[in-house]
């Protein structure tokens, strides 16, 4: 037993382990550092999580769109951070003309309500026509061909955008209704994140509920599992590809609308950086796999918010603020040496060879 | 080699030389860096490596504004048109190394107004010095691009933007004299021009008597800088000062005060932020929001009697941010210097002389403009600083002017 083990473990596995091994001291000396020294109090900390709760919450839903494309072609779609950014940043200049004719305050959830059927539905045309023109004609070629036309169609959709909307910053108005904090006991919470956290899990639960168990998702699945065997089952399995590309824009239209009502600036390179941040928690959470996406966009955001002042600050290094973004790209390395099918693995994949 | 074929070359090389002797006295260049010879008709080419795309683009492409602005009001130079291109700095090392290079590449160009942001500079000069060429920016402000002995000073680089330690150190005795504060804070991007504005604030804010409670940095392209802000609040202080660009900046100015412990606490920017974009990116959150900037108040009399309206007419807008005039002044700059050091054969054909033109440029004395009286120091730096203090309000640009 001890004899196998031995023979299998490489070289490799002691380096990558022993790196892994110092990651996780240097993150404890750093939480205890920190906690040590008592610089914020437990009211802080909690703010803090919910910020991270709401930007993973966003994550989440971007991922998602990330999730069902994988799951359904195998193919990493990374035009979807432009899917992500086409439908707020459209979505912004409804928001000024209903600021203009004073519906927006006056019928909060009315104008939300609008500008998140806009934005979803931007979203979902484009990310439905980019499946149409981009990705249908290659279905049948090598993985590597379809993956580089995402990246050629991501820059498109941004400079086609950047050229209709402009290229300075479009700032989205505030509604007042989320304005503020609400109180429960001595906590108080910012109502935008509460509300952000809400629709973020209500719309991830549509969306699983849609793929779990219904008629639809069940074609999905199996197309998933085996294209052909699908088709002759008598399954469309263009219409269902079509559909499941719809569904993932449309949830990342939901998620720009979220993102700026967190940070109410758009512009035509607004998806990028959340793009990639997404991309981390669909492979954290194990891609394909919808409750991995979003429990991957969860541990990403906490992360990411708790992060820096948690244990960065206490290891002492200059700027840790900075290295924010560093947390989640090591966290994507991390998870690709050590679990590469991510937390909850590649449910969708098992039966593929 | 035939021997026929040797003769034939021979007779030709002679004749060359014979009629070379016999014709008009051809312009012999002795410079050091070589001469631009621009043909009888040809158009004098001057380039630009300024930030025109992404969230920073209104202050570069107000500066090229600017410099189209004196170049259509001077007209032709010395019977030719000057031709104005350009690339995009991106505000960026990556985009100063690839303008840079394009710009370098291209023997035509005789002078280079730019770069918009400093690290673009750094970046870029090294390349434009190497080719000879003088490239003069109309918006760099870090300090050490004009230190004597400094690595990222290079000859043939001028500037006729403020140096930082003027900006930074109007800053701190903003903070510390105008409004009373003890205790400040800074944050910064990273950039050079950030984390020397910040170092100038700190080291003369403490000069003062204040304290400096925390130095943060954050990276450009976030978007949630609520762990930082909780980490400044937390050392309790009365102003922060975060001389950066504006999509950070505008998100800071929001998230500052959704930030408990700093609902009262001043907020302040440098003349980065001085753009319509704050505005309207930062929202009802700009209101109170102060930054530095050179004082157009202070600019001659010419600025709004010739150069506003002409502006107006040309682009349809009054100015979009607040390096123009420099560079109005950057571009005359250049004109007037190849004015001086040009030759011109009879035909019209004209030959500028590089090493010259750096001479001249940096020879710059008393120079009339429209940002003041400019002299250029030997390591390039032509400004004649005049700073003030200006104050946003919601949905108003420009800010308001409130001090000196």
């Amino acid at each position: 037993m001890l004899r196998t083990w031995r023979q299998r473990i490489t070289f490799s596995d002691i380096v990558v382990w022993a790196i892994g091994l110092a990651i996780a001291i240097m993150v404890i000396y750093g939480t205890i550092a920190t906690l040590r020294l008592g610089k914020y109090s437990p009211v802080t900390w909690l703010d803090l999580v919910i910020t991270g709760l709401a930007l993973g919450g966003i994550y989440a839903l971007i991922a998602l769109g990330y999730t069902l494309v994988y799951g359904i072609l195998r193919m990493i779609n990374f035009a979807h951070s432009e899917i992500f950014m086409v439908g707020p940043f459209t979505a912004a200049f409804l928001a000024d003309a209903l600021v203009k004719m004073g519906i927006w305050n006056q019928y909060p959830f009315l104008s939300l309500v609008l500008i998140l059927v806009l934005a979803a539905a931007v979203s979902a045309t484009i990310a439905f026509l980019l499946e149409r023109i981009a990705y249908r004609p290659l279905r049948t070629a090598p993985r590597l061909v379809p993956l580089i036309t995402a990246i050629g169609a991501s820059f498109f959709l941004q400079y086609a955008f950047r050229g209709l909307y402009g290229s300075g910053l479009k700032g989205f108005p505030t509604l007042n209704v989320f304005e503020g904090r609400w109180t429960m006991g001595s906590i108080e919470v910012m109502k935008a994140r509460v509300v952000v956290i809400i629709g973020a899990l209500a719309m991830m639960l549509i969306l699983y509920g849609i793929v779990q168990y219904t008629k639809f998702g069940k074609a999905m699945r199996s197309i998933s599992e085996d294209k052909e065997t699908a088709a002759l089952m008598g399954i469309d399995v263009d219409r269902t590809i079509s559909i499941t590309f719809i569904m993932g824009g449309a949830s990342a239209g939901v998620a720009g609308i979220l993102y700026v009502i967190l940070f109410p600036v758009a512009h035509f390179f607004m998806g990028f950086i959340p793009g990639i941040k997404a991309f981390t928690a669909a492979v954290l959470g194990g891609i394909g796999n919808v409750p991995g996406a979003f429990l991957g966009g969860l541990i990403l955001g906490v992360l990411e918010s708790v992060g820096p002042s948690l244990f960065l600050d206490g290891m002492g290094i200059p700027a840790p603020y900075q290295l924010k973004d560093a947390i989640a790209f090591i966290i994507l390395v991390f998870i690709l040496i050590f679990r590469p099918s991510g937390i909850l693995g590649e449910r969708m994949s098992q039966a593929k060879a | 080699m035939s021997k026929r074929l040797f003769v034939v070359f021979s007779l030709l090389i002679a004749a060359t030389m014979v009629l070379t002797a016999c014709g008009p006295k051809a312009y012999e260049c002795t410079d050091a860096l070589g001469c631009v010879t621009v043909a009888p008709g040809e158009p004098i080419h001057l380039a630009y490596a300024m930030v025109i795309s992404g969230p920073d683009e209104t202050l570069g492409i107000d500066s090229r504004n600017g410099a189209e602005v004196a170049f259509a009001m001077k007209g032709q130079v010395l019977g030719h048109d000057v031709k104005f291109t350009g690339e995009d700095d991106g505000c960026s090392a990556e985009g100063g190394q690839a303008a840079g290079t394009k710009l370098a590449a291209d023997p035509t160009i005789v002078a280079i107004i730019g770069t918009s942001c400093s690290s673009a500079a750094r970046v870029a000069m090294p390349l434009i010095s190497q080719a000879g060429m003088v490239m003069i920016s109309a918006s760099n402000t870090a300090v050490d691009l004009t230190v004597a002995g400094n690595p990222n000073n290079h000859p043939g680089y001028l500037r006729t933007a403020h140096s930082d330690s003027v900006q930074g150190a109007a800053a701190a005795r903003f903070a510390y004299e105008a409004m009373g504060a003890r205790k400040a804070a800074t944050i910064h991007d990273g950039s050079m021009y950030a984390d020397q504005l910040q170092q100038v604030f700190a080291k003369t804010f403490k000069e003062l008597g204040g304290t400096i409670t925390t130095t943060e940095a954050v990276d450009p392209n976030q978007t949630d800088f609520k762990s930082v802000l909780t980490s400044v609040a937390a050392t309790g202080p009365e102003f922060i000062y975060y001389p950066i660009f504006v999509k950070a900046g505008s998100l800071i100015t929001r998230q500052a005060k959704e930030t408990p412990g700093l609902e009262n606490v001043k907020l302040m920017g440098a003349d980065g932020m001085f753009s319509p974009d704050v505005v309207e990116g930062a929202g009802d959150a700009v209101e109170g929001l102060y930054v530095s900037s050179p004082d157009l108040a202070a600019f001659g009399a010419d600025y709004a009697a010739v150069f506003l309206p002409k502006y107006k007419e040309m682009f349809g807008t009054d100015p979009i941010s607040i390096f123009h005039a420099h560079a109005y002044d950057a571009a005359n700059i250049i004109v007037a210097a190849i004015e001086k050091v040009a030759v011109q054969d009879k035909d019209g054909t004209l030959h500028i002389p590089r090493q010259a033109l750096r001479d001249a440029m940096y020879g710059t004395k008393d120079f009339k403009g429209l940002t003041g009286n400019l002299t250029c120091t030997p390591t390039g730096d032509c400004a004649d600083p005049k700073i003030a203090v200006y104050v946003y309000h919601v949905g108003q640009y420009p800010p308001e002017r409130i001090w000196p």
